[in-house]
């Protein structure tokens, strides 16, 4: 701006704050209530930033189960992953929310707050910034079951499993460890139950009812050999799935110091933790690959990146950067194992994310208990037990229950021609790639 | 008129052109093929699972050429594309009964 213009605004603007000081001469009162005003600010400002790199997880996850499942099954994939962000919006606005922090009197669901109903337009509007930050944290539970249940879903039917984890199986367990952050107050955190940003509450919920989807699917197709041998069905594009482990990583960055829903100086500590985490997971994974297959091996190190940052989730806040890095090293091990493990027992998880969030995401809240700066109790170890065993009935337990009865209902694999044509194809009526010729790589 | 098809190691396309070229031998067409010979393929290993990958990616070259050049260009051909190693490819060559330059209609060897 020219100087000629700058000076005459300057003084102007001068002679406007005058006149205005004239009539409200600030008080120790009034400066108080501003001063609280702008950390209000500051909050939502945080909050909502956050909820915005959660989001973006979402595209994290879409790349992650793209690049590691292969090329005729990309659109079915993304789909998946649009619609668990969509459907679940949706499902977590009208139902969700109000189950999961609405006010309780048993401490087991939330029973107001419906559609949003807690927002009255011209009011206090933290339930919006609230709710943007928590749906975000929904959706994310409900696409790590994309992932293993990858390449031999209905679409339909997962669309009804979306649905239901969004407006029943998360919010629920949801309301028992997290209600009380709003109107609620479960009776899991009630006892005492760390899980900060939410290894049990959002990761484990996800990874087992994963677990629970792939057990009721089975194997793809070529998956096994007839002698029981895993056979490799290689992910069709790694860099896709790297990009993906990044923007996971990064959107991480939102996901722990987020939950604080304030602008503080500890945002810098969880961030630390996070980071140390993913770190020393990824390098643990990469160790164990190279020492067991014999070459530092890519899919399992982007696991392990994952599995350190789930396992960071629950005990981000309370543990120091030196535990950080015991428990992301802890899970990069564990998740190499956890993966073998479970194709030993014929359950075919294409991305590992039973692996990645379920077990992991067990470990990290039992971590919250082991490494607590407040020192150790085997109380709080005890709840933190509890929390996790509870989960895994719940979700796994729900999770098989649907999927069975939408498998005795709607059916939930798609036909053996289908899966081998491709469910871009057979369940979306197109390609991904038109412009390439796809073809299969791996042979027996 | 003889068509000679020739498979080699993609890296080896872009010296077999060039010493093409050089013979005026102004057309060819390529296609990306996988094969094997006496090449064994390959083990990889994806997530602890281990597997196979017989079919190596080749480059078909093929080009067609009046019958006194034939001789010329399978030599040429076979020497810019040998590594020495297993799996250099092989070169084929077959008779061919017309062919037409589709813009102009001219047949025979004019329309090479």
């Amino acid at each position: 701006m020219p100087k000629k213009i700058v000076l005459p605004l300057i003084l102007i603007a001068l002679a406007a704050t005058a006149a205005g000081a004239e009539t409200e001469a600030p008080t120790a009162a009034s400066n108080l209530v501003a001063i609280e005003l702008v950390q209000s600010h500051a909050d939502y400002v945080w909050t909502l930033v956050a909820a915005a790199l959660v989001f973006f997880m979402q595209a994290g996850f879409a790349m992650v189960e793209t690049g590691f499942t292969r090329a005729k099954n990309a659109i079915n994939i993304l789909m998946k992953n649009l619609m668990d962000f969509s459907v679940g919006s949706l499902g977590f606005w009208a139902v969700g929310f109000g189950l999961m922090f609405g006010a309780t009197s048993t401490g087991w669901f939330g029973t107001s707050g419906f559609f949003l109903s807690d927002y009255v337009p011209g009011q206090d509007p933290w339930v919006l910034a609230f709710w943007m930050f928590q749906v975000v944290f929904c959706a994310t539970a409900a696409t790590i079951v994309s992932g293993a249940m990858a390449e031999r879903t209905r679409f339909s039917s997962y669309l009804i499993y979306s649905l239901v984890v969004s407006t029943v199986i998360y919010p629920i367990f949801g309301s028992w460890a997290w209600g009380g952050l709003y109107n609620g107050g479960g009776w899991l955190e009630g006892l005492g139950f760390i899980d900060f940003a939410g290894s049990t509450v959002v990761h484990s919920v996800g990874g087992w009812i994963g677990l629970a989807g792939a057990v009721v699917l089975g194997p793809r197709l070529g998956k096994y050999s007839a002698d029981g041998q895993a056979r490799a069905i290689p992910g069709h594009n790694l860099p896709l799935a790297a990009l993906g482990v990044f923007i996971l990583w990064l959107g991480w960055f939102g996901f722990n110091p987020g939950s604080t829903t304030a602008a503080n100086k500890e945002i810098s500590w969880i961030f630390v933790n996070t980071n140390l985490a993913a770190a020393t997971g990824s390098v643990l994974a990469m160790i164990v690959s190279w020492l067991k297959f014999g070459k530092p091996e890519i899919s399992m190190s982007l696991n392990g990146a994952l599995a350190g940052l789930v396992a960071i989730t629950a005990p981000c806040y309370n543990v120091t950067p030196t535990s950080a890095i015991i428990i992301g090293a802890v899970a990069g091990v564990l998740v190499v194992m956890s993966v073998l493990f479970f194709e030993r027992l014929r359950i075919d998880d294409p991305v590992g994310a039973v692996s990645v969030h379920g077990v992991c995401g067990a470990w990290g809240t039992l971590a919250a208990g082991l490494f607590n700066v407040e020192g150790f109790s085997l109380s709080v170890v005890g709840v933190q037990l509890l929390g996790i065993v509870v989960c895994f009935i719940w979700a796994f337990g729900l999770g098989f229950i649907m999927f069975k009865i939408i498998e005795k209902t709607v059916g939930l694999r798609v036909s053996p021609e289908e899966e081998s044509d491709g469910l871009d194809f057979s369940e979306h009526g197109g390609s991904a790639y038109p412009d390439f010729q796809i073809s299969a790589y791996a042979q027996k | 008129m003889k068509k000679i098809e020739a498979i080699v190691k993609p890296f080896r396309l872009e010296d077999v052109k060039d010493a093409l070229a050089n013979l005026s031998v102004t057309g060819m067409t390529v296609t990306e093929v996988k094969g094997f010979g006496r090449q064994k393929g390959h083990k990889e290993i994806y997530r602890g699972a281990e597997y196979v990958v017989d079919f190596l990616p080749k480059v078909k070259l093929e080009v067609v050429v009046d019958d006194e050049k034939v001789d010329q260009v399978v030599s040429t051909i076979g020497q810019a594309a040998k590594t020495g190693k297993i799996g250099d490819g092989k070169i084929f060559i077959l008779p061919v009964e017309e062919a037409v330059r589709i813009r102009t209609g001219e047949r025979g060897p004019e329309a090479l």
